[in-house]
């Protein structure tokens, strides 16, 4: 895509962060921006503070699994965020490819609390971490699954037979801490 | 001497002889489940409180009942053998739920449905919108005891049912989008049949509005119960009707107009204080503004087909399938390997019924999806719901559960 016909969102973060951003395109009109993990962070918090911008709203993070994709890709896992800006009526994608070894990518929840349970969503399906996270724990499947049922790699047809019950207590404990209090109540 | 409820613990009121007083009796906090399987939870959702006599002091959710890996399953169905699978999502408004997966694929196709396919498509899609909402108020005010509401909503509900069982011969799971257009035509007499399910439905609001908003009790278990302000909203990701009872006004069919949403007039109701009054309230006022939104579409409804004529995408007509050798083999084609979908990846939402239902699809070309994220609305309105609660007591929650209308189908996909 020639310069010119590059959106204003897709400029400005590249003039910004010119070594960070890989690749960017503009498919169906999607302003899609593949960026280095390192700098998501610092990125999405560029998108929801600047002025012109103003990416006020984290709308989804989902993970994606190449390892069967026809066309090469630099990783075999994508997490893809979409942003969205109420004030400009625009939206982003943010990209960032992550490897099975090194499977880790910063959390988002200082900026969004959406980011919590998406997330630990990602992590359950795929297996990719998110640094700083307080509560990295799996939400749709079950607390004692074996792998991660989204991946390529995972038989469809796979069952796993489990009956534990989860107490919850360790997450309501971190509840009760943040809150001052304890399960004694004082 | 009065005491502020939810005080007690906090401040005995004689140091010396309450300290004695607490020691023999039994105050820690107590742990209560909320469901998975209750009556008041709708759907199979845990919450598990700690509670402080009757006020919840911290809460924590638990889902995945429901969860069946419809994202792992459509990965291994062609694109339109996902429609089906889109119903069950929210399965109070199925064929939203079609559309919207319809929406981003023919984006991702690069076509654009016909006139007359987008005005039908607005024309069910709020009629489901209503239905949703109907069901929503009937079983909230349900939970609050109030059941004769419930009868008066579900009893409408049935009229809009019976016309969608015409259209397309399912009732709760209509299949009804097809990518490129839609599944059928209107049968003859749909039209009134819809003006008049709309009528009735607006009646049901209007006496079910007329028998809540000046109940005491209704009133007194909703004003100022679990408020949640615009930050919070916005910053847990809420979406529809519980983003606009905070006060933000934000509609996808405003914001980016899609089938021809542009051209009729309607209004988007906001709330104020995003408490589960404005929640419930809030309802009301979008239904009547898609009884508004049917009228018009209805009015300027325009004639033409209701798929693209693309045999690469649309079936061909039953009669052609059957006696015509080329007809049979594009059936036969579409069916077996499914519609060829450019690679790319592409992300679409529609205002659904409970907010923003959005899909991320990742196509590598083939007549399969590579991969097909959901974004549903429930899902992150329920990550607020602790948030949400806490503070309150455990009555508050249950009303609370209802006003943000939770359907575990989409939560858990």
């Amino acid at each position: 895509m020639s310069e010119t016909t590059e959106s204003l969102t897709i400029r400005k973060v590249k003039e910004k962060f010119p070594d960070d951003v890989v690749s960017s395109s503009s498919w169906r009109g999607d302003d899609a921006l593949v960026i280095k993990k390192e700098a998501l962070i610092a990125i999405a918090t560029f998108l929801k503070t600047d002025p012109e911008l103003d990416f006020n709203f984290l709308v989804d993070l989902s993970g994606v699994d190449y390892l069967t994709h026809p066309k090469p890709q630099p990783e075999r896992f994508a997490v893809a965020y979409h942003f969205l800006s109420m004030a400009k009526k625009q939206r982003v994608r943010l990209k960032v490819y992550v490897g099975l070894a090194d499977n880790q990518v910063d959390t988002l929840i200082g900026l969004w609390k959406s980011a919590d349970w998406m997330e630990r969503e990602v992590f359950d399906q795929y297996g990719i971490k998110f640094k700083g996270h307080p509560n990295l724990k799996r939400i749709l499947n079950h607390i004692a699954f074996v792998g991660h049922p989204l991946r390529k790699d995972y038989p469809i047809k796979k069952r796993q037979l489990l009956t534990q019950s989860d107490t919850l207590m360790d997450e309501m404990k971190k509840r009760l801490e943040a809150k001052g209090l304890t399960t004694t109540g004082r | 001497m009065s005491i502020p409820p939810g005080k007690l613990l906090e401040t005995p009121l004689d140091q010396e002889l309450e300290q004695e007083f607490y020691r023999d009796l039994h105050t820690d906090l107590m742990f209560l489940n909320l469901g998975p399987s209750h009556p008041a939870a709708h759907g199979t959702l845990r919450t598990f409180v700690a509670l402080d006599g009757e006020t919840i002091k911290a809460a924590v959710a638990e889902i995945g009942y429901l969860h069946r890996g419809f994202e792992k399953t459509v990965e291994h169905r062609t694109w339109n053998q996902v429609i089906p699978y889109t119903d069950r999502l929210n399965y109070c408004s199925a064929a939203l739920n079609n559309f919207a997966f319809c929406k981003v694929v023919e984006r991702m196709l690069g076509i654009e449905i016909t006139p007359r396919a987008a005005a039908i498509r607005v024309i069910v899609g709020e009629l489901m919108r209503i239905v949703d909402h109907l069901v929503c108020i009937g079983t909230n005010l349900v939970d609050m005891g109030a059941l004769t509401n419930f009868w008066y909503t579900f009893n409408k509900r049935e009229l809009v049912y019976d016309v969608l069982d015409k259209l397309c011969g399912a009732r709760l799971t209509n299949s009804y989008g097809r990518i490129g257009g839609l599944y059928r035509d209107f049968y003859d007499g749909a039209v009134p049949d819809i003006l008049h399910c709309v009528k009735e439905c607006e009646d049901a609001f209007n006496e079910v509005e007329a028998l809540i908003k000046k109940n005491r009790i209704f009133i007194d278990r909703t004003k100022d119960v679990c408020r949640f302000s615009a930050e919070q909203a916005l910053s847990y990701g809420f979406t529809g009707p519980c983003l606009r009872a905070s006060g933000v006004e934000w509609d996808l069919r405003k914001a980016f107009p899609y089938w021809g949403y542009d051209q009729y007039d309607f209004e988007i109701p906001v709330g104020t204080t995003g408490d589960t009054w404005d929640r419930i309230m809030i309802r009301f006022y979008e239904a009547r503004e898609s009884a508004k939104i049917i009228r018009q579409a209805i009015k300027s409804l325009p004639g033409g087909p209701i798929c693209v004529d693309d045999k690469r995408i649309a079936l061909p007509e039953k009669a052609n399938t059957y006696q015509n050798i080329e007809g049979l083999i594009n059936h036969f084609k579409l069916i077996f390997e499914g519609v060829r979908v450019p690679e790319g990846d592409c992300y679409d939402a529609i205002e659904a019924a409970n907010g923003e239902l959005g899909f991320y699809v990742t196509s590598d070309g083939s007549g399969f999806p590579y991969r097909v994220r959901v974004r549903p609305p429930c899902f992150l309105i329920f990550s607020g719901f602790p948030e949400m609660v806490e503070g309150s007591m455990i009555s508050d929650a249950v009303a609370t559960l209802g006003s943000i209308n939770i359907i575990a189908g989409e939560l858990d996909r």
